[in-house]
């Protein structure tokens, strides 16, 4: 099975400036607050998680074409296509949000921080490689940051799994780290010039002692 | 909504601002039709991130720390909670780290993976920080990104990108600017802009 994101942009050559923004625009579309607002609150309906809808966003064939929520607003479409939610026997919402209890919602949030079932395999300052092979599904370790040596400066409990979750095999919770790369080794001699480094939060999985 | 139809978005004409609000507006019904969406409560939520979820909040959490040296050791370490006991807790902000600016090191943040951003404090991201130019060069030429927001940093600061891959959501502390010791935290607060809680700006001079 082939699986391709398009939104793995870290490092990528692209043509284009940042247009940069004042604070207080937020939207640029009447249409887009709707979809912002559509996209939260089919959250509780359980219809979907916010692994599956990452990884039909990222697969989306003119993903880079889009605008952010034209992506969000195509994706929600193909989700609601692919779950039968528009057919005619569509399946029953988990929780439908209200006007009431929306505020309060949000301001709850929704943790995926998971009570710990093992002991953690890596503490902070151990040196790590990234896993340099890119399973065929969704999954959150950049392309730029694969193979590569790092070193783990947080570690975070265990979270909810993307690379299951998003293929509705369940959240099998992981350990969750924080590892950081000198920029020289993710990009070589021009990296080092930039005196930079960049930290991933990385889960086990994607980690081998080194 | 068949195969047919979905493939017919992707088209061209799909893609025009009266196409795009048309497509929303039959999204909303069919969702709101089938009894999963409530339009009032999309209404609240819309009200909720124009009105009260934004940038004000983080700044808030900054002049804090700026004026109360227990609570910034308290945002260093544990930032969930010392920003839940400001009241800014919420969705997308669920697992904070704050990262704090000193004279030799800046902090800049990132999701070059999708558009990961610290809502609860923050609000809903800016464009340019979903955008692919921004996700492609932030992590690789992050002084040419700075550059090109006005921000020129000695060449011996060091850089730290945080890349948000998972549902840990990042904020910058900036550093506090000089000259402010008069100021009270609501003064300060509105030297704090939303770039520099990214890391893509300096906060305001006084």
């Amino acid at each position: 099975m082939t699986y391709r994101s398009y939104a793995d942009l870290g490092g990528v050559e692209l043509p284009g400036a940042i247009v940069q923004e004042p604070e207080g625009e937020i939207f640029h579309a009447p249409w887009e607050p709707r979809v912002m607002a559509m996209v939260v609150a089919m959250g509780p309906t359980g219809m979907s998680n916010i692994d599956m809808n990452r990884s039909v966003r990222e697969t989306l064939p003119n993903y880079r074409d889009l605008s952010y929520y034209e992506i969000w607003l195509a994706a929600l479409e193909k989700l609601a296509a692919q779950q039968g939610l528009l057919g005619d026997s569509p399946p029953r919402p988990a929780q439908v949000l209200r006007a009431e209890t929306a505020f309060a919602t949000i301001k709850k949030g929704f943790s995926v921080q998971r009570p710990a079932t093992r002991p953690a395999r890596f503490c902070v300052g151990d040196r790590v490689r990234t896993a340099a092979v890119q399973p065929p599904h969704h999954t959150r370790l950049p392309g730029y940051a694969r193979g590569k040596l790092g070193v783990v400066e947080r570690v975070h409990g265990m979270h909810v799994f993307p690379d299951t979750n998003a293929q509705g095999m369940g959240e099998s919770p992981q350990w969750l780290y924080t590892v950081a790369f000198d920029a020289q080794e993710l990009w070589g001699e021009q990296g080092g010039l930039q005196r930079s480094s960049i930290s991933v939060d990385a889960f086990e999985p994607y980690l081998e002692p080194a | 909504m068949s195969e047919h139809e979905h493939r017919h978005h992707d088209e061209p004409a799909q893609r025009t601002p009266g196409a795009l609000e048309l497509r929303v507006r039959a999204l909303e019904a069919a969702l709101t039709d089938k009894g999963y969406i409530d339009p009032a409560a999309l209404d609240v939520l819309i009200d909720a991130y124009e009105t009260k979820i934004g940038p004000r909040n983080g700044a808030q959490v900054v002049a804090r720390a700026w004026c109360d040296p227990a609570f910034r050791r308290w945002l260093l370490e544990d930032a969930t909670s010392a920003i839940a006991s400001l009241g800014f807790s919420g969705r997308q902000g669920e697992h904070m780290v704050a990262v704090e600016n000193t004279p030799d090191v800046h902090n800049m943040v990132v999701c070059t993976l999708c558009s990961c951003y610290p809502w609860s404090v923050l609000g809903l991201p800016p464009t340019w920080y979903k955008s692919a130019p921004y996700r492609a060069r932030a992590v690789k030429d992050p002084r040419g990104v700075l550059k090109e927001f006005g921000v020129e940093l000695a060449q011996s600061t060091r850089i730290r990108i945080w890349d948000s891959t998972a549902e840990v959501r990042y904020l910058v502390l900036p550093q506090r600017p000089p000259r402010t010791q008069h100021l009270g935290e609501r003064e300060l607060a509105n030297l704090v802009t939303r770039d520099s809680m990214i890391g893509t700006g300096l906060p305001r001079p006084a």
